[in-house]
Order: C-alpha cells, then structure tokens, then sequence
C-alpha cells in the first residue's frame, strides 16, 4: 500500500513543473501545454482522494476537468491559427496590442 | 519492495522527467512527444490507484484526441525557431526557479503540515468498485446528469467558437 502523500508529492511536482513552464516559455503552444500539465496534477490529485476516501465523486469530477481542458485545447488552438494568420509569429511577447 | 511500489516509482519518474524534459526542449514537437509520455504515465499512476475507466480514458481523450490537435496545429503553423527567454532576459530565470520553489514549498507544506482529514484508506475491494466503468457510469447519469449536459453544452460551444475563431476571414 503506497503511502497517500507520494502521490501528493508526484502531482506537486508536476505543477510545480506546469507553473515554471509557464513562466519560462514564450512558445504559445508550449505555455498551452504546460497549462494542461498543472490540470492534469489537479486530475492526480482528484484520483488520489477519490481512491482513499473511497468516493466516487473525485472520479467523475475528471470528466468535467477533461472536457474543459478539451474544450479550451479546440478554442486556445483555434485562436492560435488566427494569431499566426495575422501576425505570423507565436510568441507570447510579439502579442501586445491590447498592452499600452 | 512489493510490485506495486516498483511500478509506482517506475511511473512516477517517467511522469515527472518527462514533464522536465517538456518545457526544456526547444523543438514544439519534441515538447509534445514529451507531454504524450506524461500522460501515459499517469494513466499508469490511474491504474495504480484502481481507477481503471479514468487510465484507459486518459489514453484515449488526453494522449489521443487533444495531444494529436496539438500536434496538428504545431505542424501546420510552423512557428519559427524559440529565442530563448533566458537568453534575453537572464533574470527571468531566478524569478522562475523562486515562484518554482515557492509554490512547491506551499504544496509540500499542505501535504505534509496540514491535515484537517484523518485518511484511512479505503480497502482494496471498494476502491476496484468505484473505478469500474459501470460505476461511474451511474453516478455520471443519475447523480451528475445535470453538469454533464452542462459539459456537452460547453463542448458544443467550443466547437462552434472554433470554427469561427480558424475562419479566413472575419464579418
């Protein structure tokens, strides 16, 4: 019987992954899956707790963080394709016409 | 030193260099293949945990369906080559390696300092019960049937503001 922290620790590590990715990266779709690292520990999280209290309800939350995720992915992209039509760069920095 | 541990250590040092190796590389794509492995793992991390459904979903939704758009999109824009943030920027890295070990610090401190909830762990034959497709299955349509259609209605929405947003041209 593995230990309920371990995986606490391993999902920690994994967002604390997500949030330097964010950070360091000034790729957009590299920050977009960086983003999907931190909501995939969140997801480890839910699993783990659902696993040891023995209720089901963590698990089925996964489906609603799956279908966010799934829905931001086909948005987040789509936006991206219209950024690099317009602009023909992905950089997150080069992006500053709303910044004054 | 039983299976069980063996493999969660296997998985978890997949799972968690993978995902250093994801924001380390340069090549989009190779962050990508990277991400795939991620998930992967931690679909081995779900079986672990006997939650069945959820691994094999993982595969097929995340390292599937989503991971195959991201590499759709990094295919068919070409970005050109990353200048390295560090490189312009070298004090960026100090303030990413402080907010890193900052926030990893403030999760540690939960899991191990702060613990409202006194886990004892459920036993082996109720925590296979609750992963199996036909239990979630059941919660999902009797308990939750109202934030699944609300789910599908946002699926719906963000394929409709897809299509618009990747339209040539805007009206």
């Amino acid at each position: 019987m593995i230990p309920v922290e371990y995986y606490l620790v391993l999902s920690a590590f994994m967002f604390t992954t997500g949030v330097i990715g964010v950070l360091i990266r000034r790729n957009a779709i590299v920050l977009f899956m960086s983003i999907e690292l931190m909501l995939n520990s969140a997801n480890l999280t839910f699993v783990t707790f659902a696993s040891f209290l023995g209720d089901s309800a963590g698990q089925v939350f996964i489906f609603f963080v799956m279908t966010v995720a799934a829905a931001e992915a086909a948005v987040g992209l789509a936006i991206m394709i219209a950024l690099f039509r317009n602009k023909q760069t992905l950089n997150a920095d080069e992006v500053n016409v709303l910044k004054w | 030193m039983t299976l069980e541990i063996i493999l969660f250590i296997l998985f978890a040092l997949i799972g968690a260099a993978s995902g250093v190796l994801m924001i380390t590389r340069k090549n989009p794509v190779m962050s990508a293949l990277f991400l795939i492995l991620n998930f992967a793992a931690l679909a081995g991390v779900y079986l672990l945990l006997n939650a069945q459904f959820i691994a094999v979903v993982q595969i097929i939704v995340y390292a599937g369906a989503i991971m195959v758009l991201f590499l759709f999109v990094i295919m068919l824009l070409r970005p050109d080559a990353e200048i390295s943030i560090l490189r312009t920027n070298p004090l960026l890295k100090y303030v990413a390696i402080g907010v890193g070990v900052l926030v990893f610090a403030q999760l540690i401190y939960l899991i191990f300092f702060f613990k409202p909830l006194n886990i004892t762990p459920s036993d082996v034959a109720e925590r296979i019960q609750i992963g199996t497709v036909e239990n979630i299955g059941t919660e999902i349509y009797t308990k939750y049937i109202i934030p699944v259609q609300v789910a599908g209605f946002l699926l719906l929405s963000a394929t409709i503001g897809a299509l618009v947003l990747a339209k040539k041209k805007f009206e």
